[in-house]
């Protein structure tokens, strides 16, 4: 209906900088600390929801132990699609290529075995602790991103967070003033989403299954495509994602500080090797690390990139070529500003008695511990402000030295 | 005290909107006493007219449109005076809902979820290279939109008024029997520039006064607003030998005298005859509305143009109607509004909507007598519904029209609107454009219609939207037990227990069974 005229409000970064008394600037650094080395860092935090398998990611092939529990979904670095070494003990999942080229450049590191201090595998509560920085679900409505930026100095530029996508993630929920971004076309109903309907509805609904399905078939044959719902779609998105804010970033006036959300990663059953799901997804995040990349230009230097995800995913591979949530996983870092070319991990091993639970990978580093040497290598936070403010009793996840250049 | 949330969902889903979210309670107060929870709402009397600022009677909205159109008239003769050589200009087209499939799904399932996240700073979209304070000041710049011409801000604001009421009543029990009978007696906007100004004044003048009240004052008021005389072309109707038939040569139009005894009276096979028809529409001739030169009255009232009568008696249903002008139709409609026909009628088409796709011959016998015993009262007939066993006991099979899926899920979230273009392009695209049914019988009412497979697939697109833009803030299993309580099936809970993020939960929740059955 055409009277229904779309009354966005849009407001170009000029009127975001002129904007008026009510929007503050703040500063991403202390002056002499810029005027020192003439930095000028930008921070960009991209959350996994739904459990990334870390293993399935960054496999550990000099594991004894893995090949067996990862059964048909292990990474190995011989065959027909070989993971891509990291080093004597890891290996990259193949569709990473981009993340590899950086590791290889020194500017892209893993951490291995990390988790928050959350171990109850629930996503929701998993997410609300990984965003609020808090040791416990559910206990404030702001994010360790949001206090972070509101511990920088005020200064005379707008660095506000950037909020990229349709809401604001709670990381970057807060007081601190954020500016929000999202592609005009938001995505249709992904894959994932739609199937697990379909499932509902085969056991309550007959009738709803066999309509929604018919439904889905018809856009399929559609798009001349019958092997997922617009895979091409979700990849361009999650580029569009990373292009656009990067664009957004790479300017002068624009924000130092942004964070985003990619879903999917939930992958119980069919997840796949080194062909898949799984990989599907990890070539998105390949293409969005890409295109900050290209997008930051010359910034880039002064950038880092962190990758999250609420926890990981069981060890053994479960009855439906899949892994059920976990504890243990990795987190990524890549950038110019990253000290890289690093798995680091002080490694739990694989062993039935190892595992944590006997089934996860054991976490043996907290994923605020990187967090925190991030916030730390990039804008200088002290040990407090990060112990109290930013991640509040957190004193004894100290932050990880050398993970800046 | 004993709960019974099955009956709760019944009381709330298939009577009602659906239960709020937020601290309402109504799930719990609808399984204390299911009954009387949908009944309480017929106590309230005052709940059943709409009056808001900004909303205005008939006359002046036609007196509106009568101005706007002669506003475009006069610009087009100054711009062909101005550049005679031009090709005249088409006056503006009106929206016809025939090209909802021209929207993007995208632009509105952002907007419909932009929108449903109400004045919430930090839930915005903005184009690409642009950027918004996610703060509570108002933005620096902010384009003006284009201007909406007369029509269309009087659609917008019926419609919000409209949805307002839906998202705040507490059951909801009689804004759905709006929606029944405004359907039953529909209009469509896309008739032209006078429905869509008319479509919500034409709700709010002859429907709801009268949900309550008598199924004759309702016809009544219904055949003779000027809304369905120029929907159904009643205001073209020529007696043929009344003076304006024969000064102009023209005649009848049975257009509404057929679908007032096919659709909103006796139904198809309820004992009328093509000659009922004629006759009836001779009856009827002269029921207009004032135009703008305002000769028979105050532009855009209803009038009688005895000009225009058909003279003489006419026999209608085996009844004579003697000559009375106006009081020749309003004595033949008092009579249809009472015939067995209508009775059973409006009886199937109640418990088809409310209860079953094949309504129980039972409930359906006992509403028809309790039409006939009371004349027609339909506060009595919604009253026999929710206290028959047969509504309690019934499957909630039916399948919620678009309307109820996007009302229900307003309520569900707690958010009121601000603004109805998400509700509408939404409407647009899952079929049931608001107040703008394809034809004079109204939207359908079988599941069928609504569980279609490119439907569902559209609530799915809608659902996600809304779920991207509204799960971070929600807890999906707290608004689990709001909709559905200990009545929400084990795998619908392991569903929303299992989804990878609050967003993916939502829209799950919103596409589970228990929020598209009633």
């Amino acid at each position: 209906m055409i009277d229904c005229v779309e009354n966005r409000l849009l407001t170009s970064r000029r009127g975001l900088l002129l904007g008026g008394a009510s929007f503050a600037a703040w500063a991403y650094l202390p002056k002499f600390a810029r005027a020192a080395d003439g930095r000028d860092p930008r921070l960009v935090v991209v959350i996994l929801r739904g459990a990334l398998d870390g293993l399935s990611t960054v496999a550990p092939v000099g594991d004894p132990d893995y090949a067996g529990l990862h059964g048909s979904i292990a990474l190995a670095v011989d065959g027909a699609h070989p993971a891509l070494k990291l080093d004597s003990f890891f290996a990259l999942h193949p569709a990473m290529p981009e993340f590899a080229r950086m590791y290889r450049d020194g500017h892209a590191a893993v951490i291995h075995a990390v988790a928050t201090p959350y171990r109850d595998r629930s996503h929701f509560d998993g997410q609300d602790v990984l965003e609020s920085g808090y040791a416990g679900p559910g206990r404030v409505q702001s994010g360790w991103l949001n206090r972070a930026l509101e511990t920088l100095p005020r200064g005379e530029r707008v660095s506000s967070g950037l909020a990229v996508g349709p809401t604001t993630p709670l990381v970057l929920r807060g007081n601190a003033p954020t500016v929000g971004w999202a592609p005009v076309a938001l995505p249709q109903a992904d894959d994932d989403t739609a199937m697990r309907l379909v499932d509902l509805y085969r056991h309550r609904d007959p009738a709803l299954a066999a309509a929604l399905s018919q439904g889905l078939q018809l856009e399929k044959a559609a798009n001349g495509d019958d092997m997922k719902r617009k895979p091409g779609n979700q990849l361009a998105q999650m580029r569009q994602v990373a292009r656009g804010a990067a664009k957004l970033m790479a300017a002068d006036d624009g924000p130092r500080i942004a964070a985003l959300a990619f879903d999917g990663w939930d992958t119980h059953a069919n997840e796949g090797g080194p062909v898949g799901r799984l990989a599907f997804l990890l070539g998105g995040l390949d293409g969005a690390f890409a295109e900050f990349e290209s997008g930051l230009g010359d910034r880039w230097r002064d950038t880092v990139v962190l990758v999250a995800t609420e926890f990981g995913r069981t060890a053994r591979v479960n009855g439906t070529d899949g892994t059920d949530h976990g504890t243990g996983t990795i987190a990524l870092l890549a950038g110019g500003a990253v000290k890289g070319g690093r798995v680091i991990s002080d490694w739990p091993g694989l062993k039935p008695a190892n595992l944590y639970d006997g089934r996860d990978l054991k976490p043996t580093t907290d994923l605020r511990s990187v967090i925190k040497g991030a916030l730390q290598g990039q804008f200088g936070l002290s040990d407090r402000v990060l112990a109290e403010t930013v991640f509040p009793d957190s004193a004894a996840a100290k932050p990880m030295k050398g993970l800046v250049a | 005290m004993a709960r019974d949330s099955q009956a709760a969902l019944v009381a709330l889903n298939r009577f009602g909107f659906g239960a709020r979210g937020g601290a309402s309670g109504d799930l719990i107060n609808a399984a204390s006493d299911p009954r009387g929870f949908v009944k309480a709402e017929l106590a309230r009397r005052n709940g059943v007219l709409l009056e808001a600022p900004g909303l205005q009677s008939t006359p002046q909205l036609g007196q509106a449109v009568f101005a706007y159109q002669d506003q475009v008239k006069q610009a087009r003769e100054a711009a062909k005076a101005a550049a005679p050589t031009e090709a005249p200009q088409q006056a503006p087209a009106d929206q016809k809902p025939g090209l909802r499939r021209n929207l993007s799904l995208n632009t509105v399932a952002t907007e419909i979820a932009g929108q449903m996240a109400d004045a919430k700073p930090a839930d915005t979209t903005a184009k690409p290279d642009t950027m918004q304070p996610n703060a509570a000041a108002p933005p620096a710049a902010k384009p003006a939109p284009q201007p909406l011409n007369v029509i269309q801000k009087t659609f917008r604001t019926e419609a919000l008024a409209r949805l307002q009421r839906a998202t705040l009543v507490e059951c909801g029990f009689i804004e759905r029997l709006v929606v029944f009978w405004s359907n039953h007696f529909c209009i469509s906007a896309s008739k032209g520039e006078l429905a869509r100004i008319w479509a919500g004044a034409f709700e709010r003048e002859a429907i709801r006064p009268h949900v309550l009240g008598r199924f004759a004052d309702m016809l009544k008021a219904v055949e003779q607003h000027p809304a369905m005389l120029f929907f159904l072309d009643n205001q073209q109707s020529l007696g043929p030998d009344s003076r304006a038939g024969q000064n102009r040569k023209r005649g009848l139009n049975e257009n509404l005298a057929r679908e007032i005894m096919e659709l909103h009276t006796l139904g198809v096979g309820g004992g009328y005859t093509q000659g009922d028809v004629t006759s009836l529409a001779r009856i009827i001739t002269g029921w207009t509305f004032a135009g703008r030169q305002g000769q028979l009255g105050t532009p855009g009232s209803f009038v009688f143009n005895a000009n225009a009568h058909q003279p003489g008696p006419q026999m209608l249903l085996g009844k004579t109607y003697e000559p009375a002008g106006l009081a020749q139709g309003e004595a033949a409609l008092a009579d249809i509004a009472r015939h067995p026909s209508t009775a059973n009628f409006i009886a199937t088409k109640l418990v088809r909507h409310f209860v079953a796709d094949d309504p129980p011959p039972a409930l359906v016998a006992r509403l028809r007598d309790v039409f006939v015993r009371t004349d027609g009262d339909l506060k009595a007939l919604a009253t026999a519904l929710v206290d028959s066993d047969e509504a309690w006991k019934a499957p909630l099979t039916k399948m919620r029209s678009p309307y109820d899926f996007l009302v229900a899920s307003g309520r569900l979230l707690a958010r009121v609107p601000e603004d109805p273009g998400a509700y509408l392009n939404s409407l647009n695209l899952l079929g049931q454009p608001l107040w703008s049914p394809s034809g004079p019988n109204g939207f359908p009412d079988t599941s069928a219609a609504w569980a279609a497979p490119e439907g569902m697939k559209l609530r799915l697109d809608i659902a996600a939207q809304m779920g991207a833009r509204l799960g971070n803030n929600i807890d999906p299993l707290d608004l689990l037990e709001f909709a559905a309580a200990d009545a929400a099936s084990i795998e619908t809970r392991k569903t929303i227990e299992r989804a990878e993020s609050r967003q993916q939960a939502l829209a799950l929740l919103l596409m589970s069974p228990e929020m598209q059955r009633r």
